[in-house]
C-alpha cells in the first residue's frame, strides 16, 4: 500500500461512513446544510466558532416588495396602482397585503414600500395587526439590509393621525432599515400626495435595485460548538417559552395550545417529523393539595437518587403525580385498607382503567388514611413513579422558524368532582409557566416519519386533532425547499368554527398552491358523525390514484381508534380501487410500509 | 314646498366619463348576479365568500359579517374571523302573518348564532349570525312561507317601505298594495336567486339575446336605491332618506295619486366634502295609473345617468345635483310619457309610532309594541321574542313592522284584546313607564356584527337614553322628548341625519354630533361638534337642554330652537350648506 493511499484512507470516510453521512445530509434543507457546513468547518478547525458564508435565504434582491395594510380598501388601491407604476418602470414587483405574509418573512425583503392606513383611534388595520405587533416585539429581527419607505393614509380629524404608518416607519428605522425616501402622511384627499410619493420612491427603488444587481448578497452565520451532544434527555436544554396561545375558539370544548419555544444558541437542530421532549413540573397547587391530603407538611426530607429534597420539592419536580401507576394503586389499597381498591386488585383491566382515570391525589382522597396509620414521606415517594418527559410531535420546520420550535399541545383536563384536573406536561405548558419562563427540552429524532427524499413525490397527510402538528412542519419544509410534489391534507375535529387548528395557515397554503387539496371532517357539525376515515372513503378513487402515482401517506394522532379506522379505510380503498383481495390489499399496504411510504406517528 | 331657486342649478354632464368603479366590473361579470356563489357554498375551508361573491350575495339579501368582538382574539388563535351572514328579508310595507312569524321565530332560535330577530329601519326583519351550512336551508325555509330576500341590499331597488297606519286602514291597504306592486315591478328579473338558493332549474339567461333586466339593466344600478310609499301626515318612513317616494294623495278617503319626491339620501363619507345627506325634491303629482311608469322612469334615468366612476357620488341625490333637478325631471316625464301636475298640498306632522292600542276602522284594534332597537331576543326576565311568538300563536290578524323598528299587532277583534294584552304584559312587551324620549330614540345595529360600524350604536343607545332622560328630568321637562338617533357609521341606517340630535360614529367611543333636524323629518341636521366621547356628549346635551328650557318660545321643539337662536346654522341646500 502506497503511503499516500494509506494516508488517504485515514482521511476519507470509508464506505459505511460515507453512506451514513450521505444519509444524514440527504434530508437537510438548504439552511440546515449551510449550518452543517459551518458546523463541520468549526469542528475541523477545533475552533469554538467559525464563520461560513452562505447565500441568504431571501427573495431575489432584485424584487421590490409592496405591502399594504388596508381597512376600507384605500391603501390597497394606492398600493395596486403603485405596483402597476413600478412594473411599468420595469421593476420586479411583489404586491401583498400585510395579512398575506408571515411577519418573519420581512427579513427576507430587501426593498420595501409600505402603504398603511390607520384605523379608528390609531390602531393598525386588521390585516396589518400581526406585522405591526411583530415589528415592535422583541422577536423583531435586525433589518439593516432593508431599504424602505412608508406612505401613511389617515384623517386629520382624528387624534392619532396616520399613526400606523408612523409606527411602521419608526419600527423599521429602529431595526436598522434605511429609508429610501421620507414618509408621507396623507389626509382624506390623498391622491396628489400619494402620486408624488409613488414617483419618488419608484425612482429611488429603481436606482437602488439596479446598483445592487451586481452585488452578491452574503450573510454570515455563526456556528457553534458541538452542542448536539451537550443536550439530551438526561441533560436537557433550558429553553425559553415564547408563546402559549390557545388556538381553539372560545366556544370549543377543547383547549389546544400553539406553543413556541426558543432554542436560542443551543445549536439544537431537528427535522420535520421529529419530536420534542419536554420536562415539566407539577402544579404547586396540586402538590399542596396532595401533601395536605396526606396529612404531611411538605418540609419532610426525602432522598431521591442520593440527593435530598423536601417532599414538596420532590413532588413538584421528581415524581409523577398526574399519572397514576398500577403499583401506586396497589400500594395505597393496602396502606389505606381501602375496600373499593382492594376489590379490583385482582382484576388487572379494572385496575388499569382506575389508574388511568385517577390522579394520585384523587386515589388518596378516595381512601383517606386512618388517623392511626403512619405514613412517611419517603415511603410515599417510593411508591410513585419518577417523572418522565413527554414527547410532542414538532409542528415547525427550522427552515421556517430557525432557532424556534413549535408544538401543538392539547390541554388534558377533566373534572374530578368539583376540581378541574390537568395533565402534567400540557398543564405546565398551558398554565404552569409564563411566557419568558424556562422549559427544559431535548430533541427526539424520528427517522420513521420523514418527508420523501424526492421533492416531487406527492404526500397524503392524515392528521385529525393535534395530529396536525407534524404536517404543519411538513408544509413549512416543503415550502422552504420549494418542493413541487402535491400535498393533500385530511384534517378533522369537533367543529368547523372552533376547532379548525391553524385554519388561516391552511387557507394561505391553499391560496399559494402549496397545499393541493384539503378534506375536512367536523364530527359535530351535523346530525351524523363524520371522521377523516369517512372523507378518505369518499375520495377512494383519488386516494388510490395518488398512491399509484407514488404518494407517501402519513398518519398522525390517536392510536387506539383513529389510526385503526384510517388503516381499515386504506385497506378497503386499496382492495376496491385496485380490485384486490383483502389479503392482496394487506400486502400492498405492507409493501408501502416497507418502502417507507406509509408512516405513522401515533400515540 | 322646495324652493328650486335656492337649488344648485347645476348643468353638469349627464354621464360621468372615466374608469368605472370595480363594482361595475363585478356586476357585469356576474352573469346576472350569479357569480360563483354556488361554488363558494361548497367550499368548506372558509365560512366566508370569496372575492366578488362577497359583494354579490348582497343582491340576494345577505351581508357577510363576523363577530367583531372576537375578531382579534381569533386572529391570535389562527382562526379566520367568525364569518356568518346577516339576512334582510323583503317585506314590502312590513306586513307579516302570524304563520310566517312563527316560522322565522323558529329559524332564529335554532339556526342563528344570536337567536334574535331584528326589526330594522327598512321595515323588515333581519337574521344575524347564520353560518354557511345553514344559508340554503334559511332561504328554503323562508320560501316555504312565501318570504324572499331578493334585492334587499346591493345596487338595486331595495325593500319598499310603506307608512304603517292602521287607523285609516282602507287607505293603508291601497297604499300597501302599491308598495308591493312597485317592489315587484323594480325587482331584478334574473332567476339567479331561485337557481342558487332554491335549487331552481339552471338557465343560460340572455344567451339568445333576450333582455334579462329591462329596468335595472345588465349592470344594475350605480348604487343602492330606496323607495317608499308614505301616507301624510305620517312620515314614519322618513322620505328624505330615500331616493324615490310616493306621497299618497287621497280624496274622500280614496287614493287618487301620488306626489313624487326624488333624491333623498343620508349616507356620506367622513372627511369627504363631496358627500352629504340630502333631502328629496318634489317633482309634482302623478295619477295612480302612471305610478309604475314613473317608478321605472326614475330608476332607469338614475341607472343611465348615475355616476359609475365614483361610488361615493353614485346615488340619485348626486345625480340630481350634477345634472340639475329640472333636467332629471324632464327626462323622467319623457320616459314615463307624462307631465307632472303641480304637487297636491300635504303636510307631515310626525314620524313616531303611536305606541299602545288604537282603534281602526271596522271595529278592529291595533297594538303597537315599542321594541327597543327593534331587537327581539329572550333575555333573562325579559322574554320578548317568546312573547311575540305566543301572540302569533293566537293572533287572527297580522303583524306590521315599522320603519321605527317597532311591531304592531294589527287587526285585533274587541274580544281578543284582553288576551293579547295579557301575553304582551307577561313577556315585558308593554311597559307603561317607557318615556317619550325612549320612544323617540333610534339606533342602527353596528357592533358586533356590522362590518361598517366605527362605533357602538345599538348597544350604546339604551344607556344613553337613560342618561338623557335624567337630563330632561333635571331641567323639569321629563315628559318631553328630543328626536335622538345614533348610527355607527356615516352610511345612515340609523337615520341620524334626520334627527334633532344625531350622533354619527367616528371611532371607538367617538361620535360627531349633529343638531337641527325637526320633528317632521324635513330638515337635515348640521355638524355641531366633532369626535365627542360619551361624557362630552352628555355634557353638551345637558347645557343645550338647559338653554332650550330657559329660552325657548312656547312649545318650540329642540331642533327648531337651536336654529332660531343660532347655535347651529340651518341646512337649506345640502350641497351648499352642509359642510359650510
Amino acid at each position: 500500500m502506497l503511503p499516500e493511499q494509506q494516508n488517504l484512507n485515514q482521511t476519507m470516510l470509508d464506505t459505511n461512513q460515507l453512506a451514513s453521512f450521505k444519509q444524514s445530509i440527504n434530508d437537510l434543507s438548504p439552511l440546515q446544510l449551510a449550518w452543517a457546513s459551518g458546523y463541520l468547518a468549526a469542528r475541523a478547525e477545533g475552533a469554538s466558532s467559525a464563520t461560513a458564508a452562505v447565500a441568504a435565504p431571501s427573495t431575489a434582491p432584485t424584487t421590490l416588495t409592496i405591502l399594504y395594510g388596508s381597512q376600507t380598501g384605500n391603501a390597497k388601491g394606492v398600493a395596486k396602482s403603485l405596483a402597476a407604476q413600478a412594473k411599468a418602470e420595469g421593476l420586479n414587483v411583489e404586491l401583498k397585503s400585510m395579512g398575506e405574509i408571515k411577519p418573519k418573512a420581512i427579513k427576507n425583503i430587501t426593498h420595501l414600500l409600505i402603504v398603511a392606513s390607520t384605523n379608528g383611534e390609531g390602531e393598525a388595520p386588521d390585516d396589518a395587526i400581526a406585522l405591526h405587533e411583530f415589528l415592535s416585539s422583541k422577536k423583531a429581527p435586525k433589518l439593516d439590509h432593508l431599504h424602505y419607505s412608508v406612505l401613511a393614509l389617515g384623517d386629520t380629524s382624528y387624534e392619532f393621525f396616520c399613526q400606523t404608518g408612523k409606527d411602521f416607519d419608526l419600527y423599521l428605522e429602529k431595526l436598522g432599515a434605511k429609508r429610501m425616501a421620507p414618509r408621507v402622511d396623507c389626509d382624506v384627499d390623498y391622491d396628489a400626495e400619494a402620486n408624488t410619493w409613488s414617483t419618488t420612491v419608484i425612482t429611488e427603488a429603481k436606482e437602488l435595485l439596479e446598483s445592487q444587481n451586481t452585488a452578491s448578497n452574503v450573510v454570515s452565520l455563526t456556528s457553534v460548538v458541538n452542542t448536539e451532544e451537550l443536550y439530551s434527555k438526561q441533560s436537557p436544554y433550558a429553553a425559553e417559552l415564547l408563546l402559549s396561545q390557545k388556538i381553539t375558539g372560545r366556544d370549543s370544548a377543547k383547549d389546544v395550545r400553539h406553543i413556541e419555544i426558543d432554542l436560542g444558541d443551543s445549536g439544537l437542530t431537528y427535522q420535520a417529523g421529529d419530536a420534542l421532549g419536554v420536562w415539566f413540573e407539577n402544579s404547586t397547587a396540586l402538590v399542596a393539595e396532595l401533601i395536605s391530603e396526606l396529612g404531611l407538611d411538605g418540609q419532610e426530607k426525602v432522598a431521591v437518587a442520593d440527593q435530598s429534597f423536601t417532599l414538596a420539592q420532590a413532588l413538584k419536580a421528581k415524581f409523577e403525580i398526574t399519572q397514576t401507576s398500577i403499583n401506586f394503586v396497589e400500594f395505597w389499597a393496602e396502606k389505606a385498607q381501602a375496600s373499593h381498591l382492594i376489590a379490583i386488585l385482582d382484576d388487572k383491566a379494572a385496575l388499569r382503567e382506575y389508574a388511568a382515570n385517577h390522579q394520585v391525589v384523587d386515589v388518596v382522597k378516595s381512601a383517606p388514611l386512618a388517623t392511626e396509620s403512619k405514613l412517611t414521606a419517603q415511603e410515599f415517594v417510593e411508591a410513585l413513579r419518577k417523572i418522565t418527559p413527554r414527547l410532542y410531535s414538532i409542528a415547525s420546520s427550522q427552515s421556517e422558524v430557525e432557532e424556534e420550535v413549535h408544538l401543538t399541545v392539547g390541554l388534558v383536563q377533566y373534572q374530578a368532582g368539583d376540581i378541574s384536573r390537568q395533565g402534567g406536561a400540557s398543564g405546565f405548558l398551558a398554565n404552569g409557566i409564563d411566557e419568558g419562563g424556562e422549559v427544559k427540552v431535548f430533541i427526539e429524532h424520528n427517522d420513521n416519519f420523514r418527508l420523501p427524499a424526492d421533492n416531487n413525490t406527492p404526500v397524503i397527510m392524515i392528521g385529525p386533532g393535534t395530529g396536525i402538528a407534524p404536517f404543519r412542519a411538513f408544509m413549512q419544509e416543503r415550502e422552504a425547499t420549494e418542493a413541487s410534489g402535491d400535498n393533500w391534507l385530511f384534517f378533522g375535529d369537533q367543529t368547523f368554527t372552533q376547532d379548525f387548528l391553524y385554519q388561516v395557515e391552511w387557507q394561505n397554503y391553499l391560496k399559494s398552491g402549496l397545499l393541493t387539496k384539503i378534506d375536512l371532517a367536523f364530527s359535530r357539525d351535523q346530525a351524523e358523525k363524520i371522521y377523516v376515515q369517512d372523507r378518505l372513503r369518499e375520495q377512494a378513487s383519488e386516494v388510490f390514484t395518488w398512491l399509484e402515482r407514488g404518494a407517501h401517506i402519513y398518519v398522525c394522532g390517536d392510536m387506539s381508534r383513529m389510526a385503526k379506522d384510517v388503516e381499515a379505510a386504506l385497506l378497503d380503498i386499496i382492495a376496491t380501487q385496485g380490485k384486490l383481495s383483502a389479503e392482496q390489499a394487506s400486502t400492498y399496504l405492507k409493501d408501502l410500509r416497507n418502502a417507507k411510504r406509509y408512516q405513522k406517528d401515533v400515540y | 314646498m322646495t324652493d328650486l331657486t335656492e337649488k344648485n342649478q347645476a348643468n353638469g354632464p349627464l354621464i360621468v366619463e372615466g374608469k368605472h368603479a370595480d363594482n361595475e366590473r363585478l356586476k357585469a361579470e356576474s352573469n346576472y348576479l350569479r357569480g360563483t356563489i354556488a361554488d363558494d357554498l361548497k367550499d368548506n375551508v372558509t365560512g366566508g365568500f370569496t372575492a366578488d361573491n362577497f359583494q354579490l350575495i348582497r343582491t340576494h339579501g345577505m351581508y357577510q359579517q363576523d363577530d367583531r368582538d372576537i375578531r382579534n382574539e381569533r386572529t391570535k388563535q389562527k382562526l379566520e374571523p367568525l364569518h356568518n351572514v346577516m339576512l334582510r328579508a323583503r317585506m314590502p310595507g312590513g306586513i307579516i302573518t302570524p304563520t310566517q312569524w312563527l316560522a322565522i321565530d323558529q329559524f332564529a332560535r335554532e339556526k342563528t348564532s344570536y337567536g334574535s330577530i331584528r326589526i330594522t329601519t327598512r321595515q323588515t326583519f333581519q337574521f344575524h349570525g347564520v353560518l354557511k351550512p345553514n344559508i340554503k336551508l334559511m332561504h328554503q325555509t323562508l320560501n316555504k312561507y312565501g318570504i324572499d330576500s331578493i334585492a334587499t341590499a346591493g345596487d338595486v331597488n331595495r325593500n319598499v317601505l310603506c307608512t304603517t297606519n292602521p287607523v285609516e286602514s282602507e287607505l293603508h291597504q291601497e297604499a300597501y298594495e302599491w308598495a308591493k306592486k312597485i317592489s315587484e315591478h323594480l325587482l331584478p328579473k334574473t332567476r339567479a336567486y331561485a337557481e342558487i338558493w332554491l335549487d331552481g332549474e339552471k338557465i343560460d339567461e340572455g344567451a339568445n339575446g333576450e333582455v334579462v333586466e329591462p329596468i335595472l339593466g345588465s349592470t344594475y344600478l350605480p348604487r343602492k336605491f330606496k323607495t317608499t310609499v308614505v301616507i301624510p301626515p305620517q312620515n314614519d318612513v322618513d322620505v328624505h332618506a330615500n331616493d324615490l317616494n310616493f306621497v299618497a294623495i287621497a280624496e274622500k278617503g280614496k287614493l287618487v295619486g301620488f306626489n313624487v319626491l326624488v333624491g333623498g339620501g343620508l349616507a356620506m363619507t367622513h372627511g369627504d366634502k363631496s358627500t352629504y345627506p340630502r333631502k328629496a325634491d318634489d317633482f309634482g303629482f302623478v295619477e295612480l295609473a302612471k305610478t309604475l311608469d314613473v317608478a321605472a322612469a326614475v330608476v332607469t334615468t338614475q341607472r343611465d345617468w348615475g355616476n359609475r366612476v365614483n361610488r361615493k357620488n353614485a346615488k340619485t341625490k348626486y345625480t340630481l345635483d350634477r345634472v340639475g333637478v329640472e333636467t332629471f325631471k324632464a327626462e323622467v316625464e319623457q320616459r314615463a310619457g307624462i307631465t307632472f301636475a303641480p304637487s297636491r298640498p300635504y303636510e307631515f306632522t310626525g314620524r313616531g309610532d303611536r305606541i299602545g292600542w288604537t282603534e281602526g276602522f271596522e271595529g278592529k284594534h291595533h297594538l303597537a309594541l315599542f321594541i327597543e332597537n327593534g331587537r327581539l331576543l329572550d333575555k333573562p326576565n325579559l322574554p320578548l321574542k317568546t312573547g311575540v311568538a305566543e301572540i302569533a300563536k293566537i293572533h287572527k290578524g297580522d303583524f306590521r313592522m315599522t320603519a321605527n323598528q317597532n311591531l304592531i299587532v294589527a287587526g285585533v277583534a274587541s274580544e281578543d284584546k284582553a288576551e293579547i294584552e295579557r301575553i304582551a304584559r307577561a313577556h315585558g312587551l308593554m311597559a307603561d313607564d317607557t318615556s317619550m324620549q325612549r320612544k323617540n330614540s333610534m339606533a342602527c345595529v353596528a357592533f358586533p356584527t356590522c362590518p361598517l360600524a366605527m362605533a357602538e350604536a345599538e348597544r350604546y343607545l339604551p344607556g344613553l337614553v337613560t342618561d338623557v332622560e335624567a337630563i330632561l328630568a333635571k331641567h323639569d321637562v321629563a315628559d318631553e322628548s328630543i328626536i335622538l338617533r345614533v348610527t355607527g357609521c356615516p352610511n345612515g341606517c340609523g337615520r341620524a341625519m334626520l334627527a334633532e340630535i344625531g350622533l354619527v360614529g367616528k371611532g371607538p367611543s367617538k361620535y360627531n354630533m349633529h343638531l337641527g333636524g325637526n320633528i317632521a323629518g324635513t330638515r337635515i341636521p348640521k355638524m355641531y361638534k366633532e369626535n365627542l366621547n360619551e361624557a362630552d356628549i352628555l355634557q353638551e346635551i345637558d347645557s343645550l337642554v338647559a338653554r332650550w328650557v330657559a329660552e325657548r318660545n312656547d312649545g318650540e321643539a329642540f331642533g327648531d330652537f337651536v336654529i332660531r337662536v343660532g347655535i347651529i346654522a340651518e341646512v337649506k341646500v345640502s350641497k351648499r350648506d352642509f359642510h359650510a
